[in-house]
């Protein structure tokens, strides 16, 4: 099979347009070493994380980019250096054209306004002594988008009523709201700085079902009335299905699979998006045979070398073990960080169809 | 399902925590059984009483919180009136638990054998040295590599994923008729949670084991579930085999719940949303707790609270399937699953 064969440029294509954000060889490390007393008794060489270790992608303008991984995979890590709560380590994040890596605090504040954050735990992300009106007001103080107190109030009134809240909510206390309620304050918030582009940071995974449901929804028709532009992150694959449009799957600080989102779930090209797929709980009930999942993620501070997936991946060979694979463009506009892909040694086809033949991936994997 | 009298009966339990303005009902008149051998399933969203209702069952309810009244029969002994101590003998042996956080349910100061044997030689009369054989059969059991030395390591020395199969081997240790799994995988990673999950099913299946496994995770409930009660408010509102529940849900609430949880594969703009939130327990309406945010309410929802009818091989605590009721069963299937709403204006959420 010649998988690797270059079919069409991976990147923004369909009916999104130009990149509006593109990430080049993005890398953070964090020095996680004893400190140094510590370090020249116990004769202990310094310890580096590399939480994030060179990924690109690009994200089109109206489009949602999902990014899964497990946890401690790099994917929060991601979102705050797009945010600028991180510096990069080493790479570059162009927002329309402008590279807002490593800007300093008042270089970066006219960007903040266009990117803004929502948090997993609304609990922890609203101030517990501030009333919603003043939580929404502060970013259009902060950006003077409005003036004038009463103007102000009324802005923050349509925010609440734009987010399914009514406009007197925001007389009360985030501690009045229920967890998804206080999700909807967050995206109040987020949105009061009428920004292009939100990163959301699992953003449902603190919500029940049912309210899930609700926010997900919200963000959809936000999306489609504001023309927003989502970074996505979450570990639950079927939520990331629902609401992206192309999908990014981070291991160990690397991307190693990216691809349209209904392209990654049919057709699953990396033996780790493979494996995580096969982790979804079978609510049809099909009686599929699930196959069993092996290992666990090494510590990201000795990552395996070589591919750092090997340790766990039926199909490694010696290749595998020694070089770290590079992310070629596949069919179907995908790019997939696999030797065995490129050399067509991974049999191809969509794992989510029952049942698995035996001289698949199954018998690789059992 | 074809079972002699049942391990666990849980009859009409009500546990309520006092308050300076009263009582608050968390779990209200629940009633269920538990099969030998049978995985049941609880659902529910947060504050919806299925936490409590397992640690009713196991003797942990954190004071204030109480059994206000009802009964909890394990083999035919009522176990919910028993002392302290009495129960403390009950734990372990013949109900063992799990909980969702490895890392509060086992102690860092002792090492993870010192707390099997700990729990083999209270409740067995094994020698020392046996018990020690066994624990290192146990870790082997839920596939621990290399158990000979990974026994004298402590909690700490263990990730998440091993953590949560020594609880399982502690949970096991000494063949409880019945386990308790609160949340078991939730702190998990997607791919460890599946091998749990595959883990305790297994163990189950070989010693015989009942499991009430309470979660939120309905995809969990799937792969793992005979039967699955689903609660709302304090309150079943559906019980019945995994099958019927999940693909042909009929109470109005778990029809909205299937529907809200998105699927791969499923293409859907927009998923079904239950309007509103569940209500606080201050607050729960009279009548049925879910007439606020139901479609199909009629009149009687919002007078009387609806008995868990059956309906099938179920039990629906709805009105749309009493047999007073206008409606055949076909209709009301029908009617459920479709966004008709009922007789009476939908009161404002």
């Amino acid at each position: 099979m010649s998988e690797a064969a270059v079919i069409k440029s991976p990147s923004t294509e369909g009916r999104f347009g130009h990149a509006m954000l593109k990430v080049e060889g993005l890398r953070r490390y964090f020095d996680v070493s004893a400190p140094w007393l510590n370090r020249v008794i116990g004769r202990q060489p310094r310890q580096i994380l590399k939480a994030v270790d060179g990924i690109d992608f690009e994200i089109a303008r109206g489009e949602t980019f999902g990014l899964v991984g497990e946890s401690g995979c790099g994917k929060s890590t991601v979102a705050r250096l797009i945010v600028g709560l991180h510096g990069p380590t080493d790479g570059s994040i162009t927002l329309e054209g402008r590279n807002i890596a490593g800007l300093t605090r008042r270089q970066m504040a006219p960007m903040r306004r266009r990117l803004q954050m929502i948090f997993q735990d609304p609990y922890a992300s609203l101030n517990p002594r501030w009333r919603v009106r003043d939580i929404i007001a502060e970013p259009i103080r902060a950006f003077d988008l409005v003036s004038g107190d009463q103007a102000i109030a009324t802005r923050v009134g349509e925010l609440l009523t734009f987010v399914g809240l009514n406009p007197l909510d925001g007389e009360k206390f985030p501690h009045e709201f229920s967890g998804g309620q206080r999700q909807r304050i967050s995206i109040a918030r987020a949105l009061a700085s009428e920004p292009e582009f939100l990163v959301c940071d699992e953003p449902t995974s603190a919500l029940d079902v049912s309210v899930q449901a609700q926010i997900l929804n919200l963000m959809k028709d936000l999306q489609r009335e504001l023309g927003l532009t989502y970074l996505f992150i979450s570990h639950n694959l079927a939520v990331v299905y629902h609401i992206s449009d192309r999908v990014g799957v981070m291991y160990l600080g690397k991307l190693v699979e990216v691809a349209p989102s209904k392209t990654l779930f049919t057709t699953p090209r990396h033996p780790y998006t493979r494996m995580l797929l096969d982790t979804i709980p079978d609510l049809d009930m099909t009686g599929r045979e699930r196959m069993p999942v092996a290992g666990e993620v090494p510590n990201p501070i000795t990552p395996p070398p070589g591919c750092s997936f090997h340790p766990r991946c039926p199909f490694a060979n010696d290749r595998c073990r020694v070089e770290a694979p590079k992310a070629l463009p596949v069919s179907g506009g995908a790019t997939v960080a696999c030797h065995g892909v490129e050399e067509g040694r991974v049999p191809s086809g969509p794992i989510l169809a029952p049942p698995p033949k035996p001289d698949g991936v199954a018998s690789v994997h059992g | 399902m074809t079972m002699a009298s049942p391990l666990l009966q849980v009859r009409n339990l009500v546990v309520e925590f006092p308050t300076r303005r009263g009582a608050l009902t968390a779990v209200d008149d629940v009633s269920f059984d538990i099969a030998e051998g049978e995985v049941l399933g609880v659902v529910g969203e947060s504050g919806a009483g299925k936490s409590l209702t397992g640690a009713a069952i196991i003797g942990l309810l954190e004071p204030p919180g109480r059994v206000a009244s009802g009964e909890i029969i394990l083999e035919g002994r009522r176990i919910d009136t028993l002392s302290y101590e009495q129960m403390r003998r009950i734990r372990g042996k013949q109900i063992g638990a799990i909980f969702q956080d490895p890392l509060t349910s086992l102690n860092p100061l002792y090492s993870v054998g010192r707390q099997l044997t700990e729990t083999i030689l209270t409740h067995t009369d094994m020698t020392p040295t046996k018990a020690r054989d066994r624990a290192i059969e146990l870790l082997t059991e839920v596939g621990i590599p290399a158990p000979e030395r990974r026994i004298d390591q402590y909690p700490h020395q263990f990730s998440g994923g091993m953590r949560q199969r020594v609880v399982i081997a502690l949970a096991l240790c000494v063949n409880p008729r019945l386990v308790v799994a609160d949340e078991p995988t939730t702190a998990l990673d997607v791919s460890i949670q599946a091998q749990i999950i595959a883990l305790l099913k297994k163990l189950c299946r070989e010693h015989g084991t009942a499991i009430m496994l309470v979660t939120h995770d309905m995809g969990v409930i799937a792969e793992t579930a005979d039967r699955v009660a689903v609660m709302y408010a304090g309150r079943i509102a559906e019980i019945g085999p995994v099958r019927e529940v999940i693909k042909n849900a009929k109470h109005p609430y778990t029809h909205g719940l299937m529907g809200s949880i998105p699927a791969v594969g499923h293409d859907a703009e927009r998923l079904e949303q239950i309007p509103g939130s569940m209500p606080r327990l201050t607050d729960i309406p009279t009548g049925c707790a879910f007439n606020r945010r139901c479609l199909h309410v009629h009149e009687r929802c919002f007078k009387d609270r609806p008995d868990a009818l059956p309906v099938e091989d179920s039990r629906v605590a709805c009105w749309l399937y009493d047999s007073a009721n206008a409606m055949s069963l076909d209709e009301a299937k029908r009617a459920v699953a479709s966004k008709e709403t009922g007789s009476v204006e939908q009161a404002n959420v």
